[in-house]
This record gives C-alpha cells, sequence and structure tokens, in this order.
C-alpha cells in the first residue's frame, strides 16, 4: 500500500493532543492504522504532549489522600484490565470496528440512490458525522460542498476528484472552498469512511430535495 | 551550550528512573514504585490540565489516570515512549472518557489490520533517547508564543478558535503559530518543513 495522501501535521497534533471530536478522531486513527509514516509522526507529537506535562510545575498538595483513594479504587475493581481481543483477520481498522461493532460483512447499509450506499455511524459526540460510503466501480457520488472540513478516508478501491487520487489508506481533507465530484475507479467498488462536520450540501435539486429524507 | 547539555543529561538521568519506576510497577506490582511516580507526575498533571478544568474534574482525571497506569502498565514500553509520554497519553485518554463518555479511537499494535513499518525502514533510524533530546532541543529553540499556543493545544479541550479566544488572537494567527512551531520540530528531526 503506497498512502499519497496523509492528514496535516495539524490534524495529527489534534489528535496526539487528545482534541478532536469522535468522528474526526476515527478517521485519523484509521489512517495511522494503515500509516506507519503517521504513526510515527503521532509518536512523536504524543512525546511533545508528555514533555510538555513533565515540564509543567505543580504543587505536593493533599497527595496522600488522594493516593490511598486511588490504592482502594484499585483494591476494589476487576484488578487487570483486559486488551480487545483481535480476530486473525480483519478488513476495517480496529477504530472503526469498535465503532462499527463489527467488520466489512456487518454494515447495515442503506441504499443512497444512483447505486450508491452508505451507513451513519451512530455518535452522539458533537455536530460531526462520520459515515461509511459503497461506491459502485466506475459511478459518481453525488456533487457537494462541505460545511466546514471533511476527511474521507478511503478503505478499499479508489476514486478520483478534480484534486486527485485516492486510493486504499489515503485521507483526504477538504474544506468548504471545495465543490467536487468524487467518481470511484473503475475497477472496483469504492469504501471509504467520509467525516463531515456538518451536513453535507449537495448542488443539485433532486439531491437537496432528498437530503432530509435519506439522511445524509 | 556546556549548561544546555547538562541539563538534558540530567532529564535522560530523570526519564531512566521514570522508565524504570514504571517497569516496576508493570512486573513486581511494586507500590512503592507506584506511590513514587504519584508523587512525581500527580502534581505537574494537575497543574497540566488544571488550567482548564475545575479542580473536582483535575481530581477525577488524575485518580483516573493513574488506576489505568497501574493496570495498564504491562502494555508499556519503554522503547517505544518514555513514562511521561505514556503517562501522558493516559491522562489524555482518562480525561476524554470522562468528558464524553465515548471511546477515543486508538491504534491497537495487534490489529490484523495494521500495516507495519517497511522491514527496510524508510525512516532515519534513531534511539528514544535521542529523539526526546532533539524534542527538547526543539520546544526550547521555540519563540514563547509559539511554546504558548502549543500547550494550550495539549491543555485540553482548547480547539484552535477557543485557543484564539483565550489569547484574544486572530485565529489565522493562532493556526500559523502551530504551523511554525510544528515546522521547527520537524526541522529538528531532519524532515522537510
Amino acid at each position: 500500500m503506497t498512502i499519497r495522501h496523509h492528514p496535516s501535521a495539524e490534524l495529527i497534533l489534534d489528535y496526539a493532543a487528545g482534541g478532536l471530536a469522535h468522528g474526526p478522531a476515527l478517521a485519523v486513527a484509521s489512517h495511522l492504522v494503515l500509516c506507519p509514516h503517521c504513526r510515527r509522526t503521532t509518536q512523536r507529537l504524543e512525546a511533545l504532549g508528555g514533555r510538555l506535562m513533565a515540564d509543567a510545575v505543580g504543587s505536593q498538595n493533599d497527595s496522600g489522600r488522594a493516593f490511598d483513594a486511588i490504592l482502594s479504587k484499585i483494591a476494589g475493581g476487576a484488578d487487570e484490565s483486559v486488551p480487545a481481543l483481535q480476530p486473525a483477520t480483519a478488513v476495517f481498522p480496529h477504530p472503526l470496528r469498535m465503532a462499527l461493532g463489527g467488520d466489512i460483512g456487518t454494515v447495515p447499509w442503506k441504499r443512497l440512490g444512483m447505486g450508491a450506499y452508505h451507513y451513519i455511524i451512530p455518535s452522539d459526540d458533537g455536530p460531526a458525522t462520520a459515515r461509511l460510503l459503497l461506491i459502485p466501480a466506475g459511478r459518481p457520488v453525488p456533487v457537494h460542498t462541505h460545511v466546514g472540513t471533511e476527511l474521507t478516508l478511503t478503505l478499499r478501491g479508489a476514486y478520483t476528484d478534480a484534486t486527485g487520487h485516492f486510493a486504499c489508506g489515503d485521507l483526504q481533507e477538504a474544506d468548504d472552498s471545495l465543490t467536487h465530484q468524487p467518481h470511484a475507479t473503475p475497477d472496483e467498488d469504492c469504501i471509504c469512511l467520509a467525516v463531515t462536520e456538518a451536513p453535507l450540501r449537495f448542488k443539485s435539486w433532486p439531491a437537496r430535495i432528498l437530503q432530509p429524507l435519506l439522511g445524509i | 551550550m556546556g549548561h544546555h547539555a547538562m541539563n538534558i543529561g540530567a532529564r535522560l538521568d530523570e526519564s531512566a528512573r521514570e522508565s524504570s519506576l514504571l517497569l516496576l510497577v508493570a512486573q513486581s506490582r511494586d507500590v512503592d514504585a507506584f506511590r513514587s511516580l504519584f508523587e512525581i507526575f500527580a502534581p505537574r498533571l494537575r497543574a497540566f490540565v488544571g488550567r482548564n478544568a475545575g479542580a473536582a474534574l483535575v481530581e477525577d482525571i488524575v485518580q483516573e489516570t493513574f488506576v489505568n497506569v497501574w493496570r495498564k502498565a504491562n502494555l508499556y514500553n519503554p522503547e517505544r515512549a518514555s513514562a511521561a509520554t505514556w503517562i501522558y497519553t493516559i491522562a489524555r485518554n482518562a480525561r476524554i472518557d470522562l468528558l464524553r463518555k465515548t471511546f477515543r479511537p486508538e491504534v491497537d499494535a495487534n490489529d490484523p489490520a495494521l500495516v507495519p513499518e517497511p522491514a527496510e525502514p524508510a525512516f532515519e533510524q534513531i534511539s528514544r533517547d535521542q529523539e526526546d533530546v532533539r524534542l527538547k532541543r526543539a520546544l526550547s529553540a521555540l519563540p514563547a508564543e509559539q511554546h504558548e499556543v502549543l500547550r494550550l493545544a495539549y491543555f485540553a479541550d482548547m480547539a484552535h478558535g477557543d485557543i484564539a479566544a483565550h489569547l484574544n488572537l486572530p485565529l489565522g494567527t493562532v493556526k500559523s503559530r502551530i504551523r511554525l512551531a510544528l515546522r521547527r520540530i520537524r526541522l529538528e528531526f531532519g524532515e522537510e518543513p
């Protein structure tokens, strides 16, 4: 897998700093699973967080009592946390499987029209919407603009738009100035995770009228 | 310069001691080592998260963090992260879990979907100690205004817009300070800006 489109350093910084809402964090973490290069950047930015924390100047106050409370909480709870059991094989990255409660075969796809399907991943964390999109080989997604940023992580197949070619593992960061019509490449259906800060604005009237009905 | 090098040397000793305390917790469930880690890091953690959170939330974060440090100590790998960095990530996640009631999307090293690093390293291989030295050097070279913006980005839920409001600066200024700080750090690691 050769990844050509990476999240910006600013986006990885926000992930490492814990400032991203669930949807964007899901897209970034899933990209990290597929991209050793950005994992390394993340480690470095986490080390930066560690450094900044270690440099913070604190004062000891009431530490004895706080420590005793921690010991009794440890004694009271189930002691060791069990790491999540991993299956032998997987298509989707672990963070996405956690959010979906399953892998690629369990997605409850809903019809989106023009042969495309989607599934909105339930989340109660802020206005961002995370959805899986399935675009049939060679077909387009309706033209749309964004309110705010859209992050699109390709999970299978590839798509192209006016700005480039996006294959498995690529993360496209598009701001609201971009009006685009992505097309899946002709050889394979394309599955991607698209995270928008606010609902999409479709350009064509039928799509706009249907938007509330389709829940997109 | 000599003074600077000495500082870094002292930091490395400190960092090695902190790592070995964490390993004692992992391997021997050593409560004294755990208490030492708490005494080293709890005050710093309070100061770190305290700026933007109420006192009760700060104590919840500290408690949740150290409960998880105890429970997850066996996952600590000293070759990948310093004790400070690892505890920082535990605290960051504890904070998110407490505030948002949703799990934080995280990479799991055992994920079968994980694409491993290439066998022929495409990256310069440097030790974690060397990484620490470079990071420290990059941080100390940052202008105060960039340092401040970075610190705010890492403390708590401050989106760039919140930082701008907090510092009474235009959003564009905050973003460009963050960009400049990140560029300085990338340069320190010999990457293209």
